[in-house]
């Protein structure tokens, strides 16, 4: 019976009494259930959800050194920017035959795939940020070129001159430089000090190719 | 793996058998390999074994100090029930952490971006001199040249051509059939650096040069930054003649660098002929390629509103004279009248 000595240790030790209250407890086993969300009103967690991604939103408006960003991340806000930049870079006319303007399709998949290969890099130059914290500070850094792009509309129910076009070119630039700063504020501080530069140029080409997409839309006719 | 103990005399040959006598004393640094079951202990895939159950035992050890407690808990409290409920959960937790063992296993194994890690070390002044370097062709050709392996500088090259690139074409009004803007804009440009690379490395494996597919990558992207300044100048300021002479210098010096390091590199005249030939057709007929299939048709823009005696432009080489001269005098013409205006 040697082979069954391993199970000795899962048996009860004769001193524990069998007898007293067998009340299980009810409610927090393991710490998990503290924070279970499931039995809350949907209005509650839509409005917390929302209130989260609004405080990144200010955050990326007013680029401190906070780590709100970082600790918490989450993809709700770059969906949603991501979604809002396409529709509107759409433009209504729906035929092929106008192939100038980007694709529902083309917009998402340049601003998740440029996040991820910029996230790539930064994690091969040597940076300590976490995938998703870095697609998180990506996506929410789009929210100046989105305001940018709302401007841009406003101005182009106008006149389609060139005074529209300078300042729609003024617009563009500033947040895209403003996008730029805002992310590298977050993004670089994880990199060693000399690779600084390697890291924000992707992030500006990536910028620069979405403001560059931003400032070449044209209504249809 | 365990070392002879001792010094046993286990003498069963006349000659003297030659295990123990040679091993002496315990803590010798011998291994007994009939014992070890990998055969090299210093591949890559057992590396990452090793590593894998070094980390395996640091996490064993640690739950196992975690559950004692709770199981201890749980005995106490529970009684009966909780044996149970202590069995059943002992065992799912056996099976996840099985699965998880072998997942991250094979994740740590195939998926781990840290093979490329070694590739993107460098620091923004050596990019910036490999960048300024790719348009000076060396001298020395009798002495195989040194090539930086990294794959930062070919990729951020890469994508800064697909943004010129995008640039161009949408600037030219080029419209795609079958396909996106941004997909042939990157497919270009990422199939050129892919594919003419492995090409050039199979013709040099087949002409027995010294270069690894590495090299070959890294070449050939710093290659691309010729071909981004030409298109990146071209595609603003358009006249056909500045792009010849920038086709000529700038092309052909990045491409004379390319050769000239692929010479250095290889040996006898017919195997040099092939691979280079071959590479600065490849080079400059890309470039060519580039900037007359997004060509922007600004000029036969400015010839219509101008005059009606110059003919319509056509994208052929055979106009340019006329075109160079149209634009030339195009731009004279709005010079003088803002001289005049001031």
């Amino acid at each position: 019976m040697s082979q069954f000595a391993g199970l000795s240790d899962i048996s009860i030790s004769e001193d524990i009494p069998v007898e007293g209250d067998i009340s299980v407890p009810v409610g927090s086993q393991n710490p998990d259930d503290d924070f279970s969300t499931l039995d809350e009103p949907v209005k509650d967690t839509i409005l917390r959800d929302l209130r989260a991604v609004g405080q990144k939103f200010v955050h990326v408006l007013y680029p401190k050194k906070s780590s709100a960003l970082l600790k918490d991340w989450d993809l709700w806000g770059p969906l949603l920017l991501c979604v809002t930049l396409a529709l509107m870079l759409q433009g209504g006319s729906a035929d092929s035959g106008e192939d100038g303007r980007p694709q529902f399709a083309e917009v998402f998949v340049i601003i998740w795939f440029g996040s991820v290969i910029i996230t790539l890099n930064s994690k091969l130059l040597g940076g300590t940020i976490s995938f998703f914290q870095s697609l998180c500070v990506l996506g929410y850094c789009i929210l100046p070129l989105t305001v940018a792009m709302i401007v841009c509309r406003i101005v182009l129910l106008g006149a389609l001159s060139s005074v529209s076009f300078v300042v729609r070119l003024i617009v563009v630039t500033a947040s895209f430089s403003w996008s730029t700063f805002a992310s590298t504020a977050f993004l670089a501080d994880s990199q060693p000090a000399n690779r600084k530069a390697l890291v924000v140029y992707p992030v500006f080409l990536f910028y620069f190719v979405i403001g560059w997409m931003i400032l070449t839309f044209s209504p249809s006719p | 793996m365990s070392a002879s103990q001792g010094s046993t005399n286990t003498n069963t040959e006349p000659w003297g058998s030659f295990d123990d006598n040679i091993i002496q004393g315990s803590g010798s640094a011998v291994i007994d390999m009939e014992n070890m079951d990998d055969t090299s202990g210093s591949s890559f895939e057992d590396m990452g074994e090793i590593h894998q159950r070094m980390k395996e035992e640091e996490e064993v050890t640690a739950e196992a100090a975690a559950t004692e407690e709770d199981n201890g808990e749980y005995g106490e409290f529970l009684g009966m029930k909780g044996l149970k409920g202590q069995l059943g959960r002992q065992v799912a937790d056996e099976v996840w952490q099985a699965g998880k063992r072998q997942a991250s296993k094979a994740f740590n194994l195939y998926a781990n971006i840290d093979i490329l890690r070694p590739y993107f070390d460098v620091e923004p002044n050596q990019v910036r001199n490999r960048l300024v370097e790719s348009l000076i062709p060396v001298r020395m050709i009798n002495f195989p040249q040194k090539v930086a392996g990294e794959l930062y500088g070919p990729m951020m090259l890469v994508f800064t051509m697909v943004a010129i690139l995008l640039h161009g074409m949408k600037t030219s009004g080029t419209v795609i059939r079958e396909g996106t803007l941004m997909g042939t804009a990157i497919g270009t440009c990422f199939g050129y650096w892919l594919g003419v690379s492995s090409f050039i490395y199979f013709l040099a494996y087949l002409c027995n040069a010294q270069i690894t597919m590495l090299q070959m990558l890294s070449l050939l992207g710093y290659g691309l930054f010729s071909h981004c300044m030409v298109l990146f100048i071209t595609y603003n300021v358009h006249f056909h003649s500045l792009f010849y002479i920038l086709w000529l210098v700038i092309g052909g010096l990045s491409t004379l660098r390319m050769v000239a390091v692929l010479i250095s590199r290889t040996v006898g005249q017919t195997p040099r002929l092939i691979l280079c030939g071959t590479l600065a057709a490849l080079h400059m007929l890309f470039l060519l390629y580039l900037h007359f299939a997004y060509h922007k048709m600004v000029e036969g823009i400015l010839d219509t509103l101008e005059g009606p005696n110059i003919p319509p432009i056509q994208r052929v080489a055979r106009d340019v004279p006329v075109v160079a001269n149209a634009v030339v005098n195009a731009t004279i013409k709005s010079i003088a009248a803002v001289v005049q205006s001031q």
